[in-house]
């Protein structure tokens, strides 16, 4: 299985070298520059920054140039925040990001899966429909309305939590639950219908007849095969989250990186947006890798020597 | 009244009454508009880099609560006869936060950092009417040959290359800020991190977290430190404008610097007074194309400015937090004429601007019979589109139908400097300094950069190196004015709207003066205990 993950890993580089010189030439089509926003710029002003950033020699060679920094591990400068370096605004907002998208990943895995479950196992009752209800609500409320609603009543009204910031636990709570309601929402419902299927399969129903405790029929038998269609979700979703959200960061004030993918992307900021397109391309290798290991694991079908 | 810092300062005081007279450590939560890009005061653009870096360092010249021109760390000036010396006595106490006296070659070094063309500075342009200065930002001249001597340490010379009458106002800039030379040359572009930084002015840096906050304290070497109330200042960025009011009224910022529009009505209903608007040095207006036919014809850019009703705009779209617009120099600006110009027009009514415009249209050859077609381009926002829908039909009276181009600001402005490929594109302009010209010079006809309406007009930039020319302040304002009064007749640009600052500030916040320039330094503001 180790030489498997090194395998895929090593593979990686030849898409993650495409993803980079793609991103590289798309984001130079985009018209406009760094330097162009409300407040013109005097021309002189113009060329001497052009000529310190490297923007006025030919793209190939600034292509060239960004590759040999990029392998010696440097991401460049950005060219809006001038006093830091791509790699120290990542190293900055991706532990907060990380950690915040972790918590809503492990609330969302545990929560998902035992609404999903309870739902499965009283599929057509008042239980099963309250559960749909519940995920369809999740899946169709963006994140910004919930967000501010939460805000409303948790912090103005019953002055629980705050407001924004990040000071102490409290300040997580809040974030945590938007950031992990509609992936909850999402793993309940793959969760329910796997389960439903799982409890019907050939393998349970012999766990039946052994006379298994019902208890460990589902969470030992059952489960098991039922949580695949939710990891293989979990690979990609697990990506998006670990790198940020912008909707939440903003609205809570969070120093994560998710808003850089945006506003990256407007200030022509061309090494942060090279930087977070990095990042979310390493995270969805990983994670894809993991995912596939771990059916490994849990699907005694599937073997990797 | 937000609770939490009424609670807080109720307990503060209650705890200093019954631990003594103990000074208790203040911190002022201030909203800020977002992440400053540098905290180096020579590579800085932005209002939210202003407001930090007026905290943290001192220049020749600084504003004062109400945002006039005071000394700093010159004490008194003397300036030549013919404009273009300044001498600047510097103060004897004043000193960096590392105990180093600030002597006159501290600005030298720093003047001339900022002309380097290296430095990258992106402002560099504010401080060209020093001798010199253009030509060493160019390239083409040694950063030594600058216009400014020390003459001794604590006399400074700024010499210009033409009398510059509001050239204390440009110092009032960031620009204007001196760096530590010892510490530049030794930490190079590193000498903003906190562990290095040393700075002149009331406050310095103990901590720069991007998105999170920056942490000033209080400068004990400053030389008016007794006067300065507030202990530590907490920035705190925020992208999203509601989010800072929403922490406003949890009680966990004092102030927030800009406010959702879409929200005022609400504010002001619950806040009343907490709430303040005031006239900002700026102007909301839209280009129009003057290379192209039919704007090119000066009747056609009247008539359409004539027929958008100003009024609407400021209070339906903008919900009563811009002005409209009677002229394209805002008013309150310095240097400038009591009576300033305004449209001909400003006091007529609606249907006899309409009926004008229609008249003016006609002559033109333009009607009913032979509609015109019009490109709004415009930079993403809603309020930039509701505007525009607006006066896309305030002008179907004249007979146009209207198209948009929207953009994203990188992509709106690339295209306003360079390819000019717009019938008429909306921008705005907010003054660096108070001062007409500031203005005025953007349409002049070999302003690269910033005329995006291609206006070329002998006649006006004759008018402006006339002006330029002007060490009298009353006959230049004079001068200014008849200029303005010719690009309205003109209308290169139809101003609109004027802006105004938007704040919240609490009760518990002392010292906040509404002015023109929205300056608040820190230094002049106390905390209620």
């Amino acid at each position: 299985m180790l030489s498997y993950a090194i395998r895929r890993l090593l593979g990686a580089i030849p898409t993650l070298f495409f993803i980079i010189t793609a991103a590289f030439f798309m984001m130079r089509l985009a018209p406009g520059g760094p330097f162009d926003q409300e407040r013109a710029l005097e021309a002189t002003v113009m060329a001497n920054l052009n000529a310190t950033f490297g923007l006025d020699e030919p793209l190939w060679k600034q292509y060239v140039i960004y590759l040999g920094n990029l392998v010696r591990g440097d991401m460049g400068p950005s060219f809006v925040y001038r006093d830091l370096k791509v790699h120290q605004i990542l190293a900055i907002g991706l532990p907060v990001s990380i950690k915040l998208g972790g918590m809503a990943l492990a609330l969302a895995m545990l929560v998902g899966s035992a609404l999903g479950s309870i739902a499965a196992l009283r599929q057509n009752s008042a239980v099963d429909y309250g559960v749909i209800a519940v995920a369809t609500f999740g899946i169709t409320i963006p994140n910004f309305v919930v967000a501010p609603v939460l805000l409303l009543v948790f912090a103005l009204y019953f002055d629980i939590f705050p407001a924004g910031g990040l000071n102490g636990w409290q300040s997580y709570v809040l974030p945590v639950i938007a950031l992990s309601l509609p992936q909850i929402a999402v793993v309940a419902r793959l969760i329910r219908g796997a389960m439903i299927e799982a409890l019907r399969s050939d393998h349970v129903r012999t766990a039946r007849a052994y006379g298994l405790p019902t208890r460990m029929i589902v969470i030992k038998h059952a489960l098991r095969a039922a949580c695949l269609p939710a990891i293989s979700y979990m690979g990609p979703a697990a990506a998006a989250l670990l790198t940020g959200s912008i909707v939440v960061e903003q609205i809570f004030g969070i120093p994560g990186i998710g808003r850089y993918f945006v506003q990256g992307a407007l200030n022509r900021d061309y090494t942060l947006v090279m930087g977070t397109v990095i990042v979310v391309a390493l995270f969805v290798v990983i994670f894809n890798l993991i995912v596939d290991l771990l059916y490994a694991l849990l699907d005694p079908r599937v073997r990797y020597d | 009244m937000p609770r939490s810092i009424l609670n807080t300062a109720v307990l503060t005081s209650v705890l200093a009454l019954t631990i003594g007279s103990q000074a208790v450590a203040q911190t002022y939560f201030r909203g800020s508009d977002g992440d400053p890009e540098t905290l180096d005061q020579h590579k800085t653009s932005t209002v939210v880099e202003a407001n930090l870096l007026r905290d943290m360092f001192e220049g020749l010249v600084v504003y004062d609560a109400s945002a006039n021109v005071v000394p700093g760390v010159a004490a008194d000036w003397e300036v030549s006869l013919d404009g273009l010396s300044y001498t600047f006595n510097l103060r004897d106490d004043a000193k960096w936060s590392n105990g180093d006296p600030v002597v006159a070659g501290d600005f030298v070094y720093s003047l001339q950092r900022i002309m380097n063309p290296e430095t990258g500075a992106k402002y560099a342009n504010i401080l060209y009417p020093i001798k010199n200065a253009l030509a060493i930002n160019s390239g083409e001249a040694e950063p030594e040959t600058l216009g400014v001597v020390a003459l001794d340490d604590h006399t400074l010379q700024v010499n210009l290359e033409q009398p510059t009458p509001f050239f204390l106002e440009l110092l009032t800039h960031q620009t204007g800020l001196p760096v530590h030379p010892g510490t530049v040359e030794e930490f190079g572009a590193d000498f903003v991190q906190p562990q290095n930084h040393v700075s002149n002015g009331a406050y310095t840096l103990e901590e720069f977290s991007l998105g999170d906050k920056i942490v000033l304290n209080k400068n004990p070497e400053f030389h008016s430190a007794d006067s300065v109330s507030i202990e530590t200042v907490e920035f705190l960025p925020f992208e999203d404008r509601a989010t800072c009011v929403r922490r406003w009224e949890a009680g966990e910022v004092h102030s927030c610097s800009d406010l959702p529009a879409e929200d005022i009505n609400r504010l002001k209903e619950d806040y009343g007074d907490n709430v303040r608007i005031a006239p900002y040095l700026g102007t909301y207006y839209y280009s129009v194309n003057t290379t192209r036919e039919p704007f090119d014809d000066p009747r056609v850019r009247q008539a359409m400015s004539m027929v958008i009703d100003r009024e609407f705009l400021a209070e339906e779209i903008f919900t009563g937090t811009m002005v409209p617009a009677e002229s394209f120099v805002p008013p309150g600006i310095g240097n400038y004429v009591e009576d300033s110009p305004r449209f001909d027009w400003a006091d007529m009514s609606m249907l006899d601007r309409e009926d004008a415009a229609i008249a003016l249209m006609e002559e033109a050859g333009y009607g009913p019979d032979t509609p015109l077609t019009v490109e709004i381009s415009y930079n993403t926002s809603e309020n930039h589109r509701n505007a525009a829908t607006a006066i896309a039909d305030m002008w179907s009276i004249l007979g146009i139908e209207t198209t948009y181009n929207v953009r994203d600001a990188s992509a709106h402005y690339a295209m306003l400097r360079d390819e000019k490929d717009f019938d008429v594109a909306r921008a705005g302009w907010i003054g660096d300094y108070s001062d007409p010209q500031n203005f005025l010079f953007l349409v002049e006809s070999d302003n690269d950069g910033f005329n995006y309406p291609a206006y070329q007009n002998p006649e006006y930039d004759a008018l402006m190196d006339k002006a330029a020319a002007e060490t009298d302040l009353d006959a230049r304002a004079e001068i200014l004015a008849e200029a303005e009064r010719m690009f309205l007749a003109d209308t290169p640009q139809i101003p609109l709207l004027y802006y105004s600052s938007r704040s919240m500030v609490s009760d518990d916040l002392h010292g906040w003066e509404d002015n023109i320039q929205n300056v608040h330094a820190t230094r002049f503001l106390s905390i209620a205990e």
